[in-house]
């Protein structure tokens, strides 16, 4: 089954062809984020009416790059939410268009649901159950993946995202936009040890997470040198921040593996590419036994490929749209409609 | 030839297909914005009723905008959806237009005016002079003082205002007496029929597009884009 998906819940207009949920044909990704960096983060309606342009085009790029015709697709799939309404409703208007006049089915995903299933992608051995890391921009939730169709949320951020408190330290260190991969270059060079923000732990029997403490911290930290007029070290900054979110990812996802007695750990979502994370992960994993996946850092990013794979299983639990197809900002991990 | 004209730009979510000299089906929904939930359902039903199929349409007109940002576009990426899979022609309108030719035969101004927000309107200016459309005035996003400006140096005898801008702005434009009239509720409205004559007679002419080209009439950038900082 071949499913022609599209992807615009962000910054990112995307268009990919998937075999079976496992095997990537082409995966085009347009991103805009050249745009929106003069603006220091994602402006909304920016974002939308560049989708609207450049969508018919990526559209064609991936029936030319997989070297397939209308025919030839099964059916067409589309993130549903969450993510920006207006950059969403362009993805729906199309896909919803493109599969009446095909008449082909029509899949919507959640977006949340893609990031975890760009595992499949990468893995194509890789079966639930499984416990997911998943952060981004929006998300920092760790979710037990019992079966293709079956999120549970165990645990999830109570204020910031790690990927919102990135994005925030990165602008005042003045690092740009996006802020992970900008703190994850610069933490390279950086001393971990040099400054120590706190590790939030929160209760000891909670999976929660908890960033906005963190971030006040390394804000704090920085006015004060301000004040004095002494030296920042952004790179140490960097680092010790880094290390402090990642601290706390890692502590909590390993007692939620061993809590829940998690066969294996997936990471997934944006944050999931920094490369910090993962080796800490694998390594902390690997003392109770447990092996971490995670998806090439083209995966982890917004993409297409990821709700192709994530359609294919909606379509064997036949879960399909209808025209009444809607984008939903707000959809939660788990929610299938 | 056969043209499904399409129209998500205002509160109103319309489409209707023509043939040539006919009007063959026509659905508007003039109450609550849910176009991107329910215009393709609609669409569906119209079909369905007047015995059409989708895939027999010859080409996709549009109305590109002015009006709210989000609504143009919901259009836009269904037309370009359509017209993409099925590999047909695109016809554009601008909903002004569309506007003035629910009043074909007028003697006088035609004033459509969008509400626009902040006080402003997207307005433009046509006449009729032997039944060909006339555009006056260009297409063009004005607070209320430059349009009663604008309509003074007209000298217009009588200017005919509709749009679902009207109302905002009715009572300003009196008030100066100027020879305002009111078009009555039915013709005010954007209508896929009006907006629709005005792309088969596009169409007819060799006038068309692509579901590549084919683009938004914003007539506003984005409040970040206006609000940016230089440097």
């Amino acid at each position: 089954m071949k499913i022609l998906s599209i992807e615009s819940s962000c910054d990112e207009t995307a268009v990919a062809i998937v075999e079976d949920g496992r095997k990537i044909l082409t995966n085009q990704i347009y991103t805009q984020i050249e745009i929106h960096k003069a603006y220091g983060g994602v402006v909304p309606e920016i974002a939308s009416r560049n989708h609207v342009m450049k969508m018919p085009y990526i559209i064609e790029d991936a029936l030319k790059d997989a070297n397939l015709t209308w025919q030839e697709i099964d059916a067409i799939a589309v993130t549903k939410g969450p993510g920006l309404v207006g950059a969403l409703l362009i993805g729906v208007s199309q896909a919803k268009a493109m599969a009446y006049a095909l008449n082909k089915p029509l899949i919507g995903v959640n977006h949340m649901h893609g990031h975890i299933c760009a595992n499949f992608l990468q893995h194509p051995d890789l079966e639930p159950p499984f416990l997911t890391l998943v952060v981004s921009g929006g998300h920092s939730h760790l979710v037990m993946v019992e079966d293709y169709q079956t999120f549970k949320v165990l645990g999830k951020t109570r204020d910031d995202a790690a990927g919102e408190a990135y994005d925030k330290i990165s602008r005042v260190l003045g690092l740009g936009y996006p802020g992970g991969p900008a703190i994850d270059k610069a933490a390279k060079t950086g001393n971990k040890e040099a400054i120590a923000f706190p590790r939030i732990m929160l209760e000891k029997d909670s999976f929660d997470f908890s960033f906005s403490g963190l971030k006040s911290s390394v804000l704090n930290y920085l006015n004060g040198k301000k004040m004095k007029k002494e030296p920042i070290v952004v790179e140490d900054v960097a680092a010790s921040f880094q290390a402090a979110v990642i601290d706390v990812l890692v502590a909590k996802t390993i007692h939620c593996a061993q809590t829940v007695h998690a066969p294996k750990i997936c990471i997934a979502g944006g944050v999931s590419a920094n490369s910090q994370l993962r080796e800490q992960l694998t390594k902390a994993a690997k003392a109770i036994d447990c092996p971490v996946y995670y998806p090439d850092p083209v995966l982890c990013t917004d993409n297409a490929a990821m709700i192709g794979s994530s359609a294919y299983y909606n379509s064997q639990a036949h879960e399909y749209s209808d025209l009444y197809l809607n984008a939903n900002p707000g959809l939660k991990i788990g929610d299938l409609a | 030839m056969k043209l499904l004209m399409i129209d998500t730009s205002s509160i109103v979510a319309t489409a209707a297909v023509l043939e040539e000299n006919k009007l063959m089906c026509e659905t508007i929904v003039n109450y609550k914005k849910k176009h991107s939930e329910k215009m393709m359902p609609a669409i569906d039903h119209m079909l369905n009723d007047a015995g059409l199929t989708i895939q027999e349409m010859d080409a996709f007109g549009i109305v590109v905008g002015p009006g709210s940002f989000t609504g143009i576009r919901i259009g836009l990426a269904t037309v370009k959806g359509l017209a993409q899979a099925l590999n047909k022609p695109v016809v554009a309108v601008n909903a002004l237009e569309g506007l003035a030719y629910n009043l074909p035969y007028t003697k006088g101004l035609i004033y459509p005016v969008l509400d626009a927000q902040r006080n402003e309107g997207y307005t433009a200016g046509f006449t009729f002079e032997n039944g060909k459309m006339q555009t006056i005035m260009e297409a063009a996003v004005l607070p209320i003082d430059e349009m009663i400006a604008q309509l003074k140096a007209s000298q217009a005898e009588a200017i005919y205002l509709l749009g679902d801008g009207a109302d905002r702005f009715y009572e300003a434009m009196a008030a100066e007496g100027l020879p305002i009239k009111r078009v009555k509720a039915h013709l005010a409205m954007n209508r896929a029929s009006s907006s629709g004559q005005l792309a088969m007679e596009r169409l007819l002419a060799g006038k068309t597009t692509d579901f590549y080209q084919v683009e938004p009439l914003y007539l506003r950038k984005s409040y970040a884009e206006e609000h940016k900082k230089n440097g």
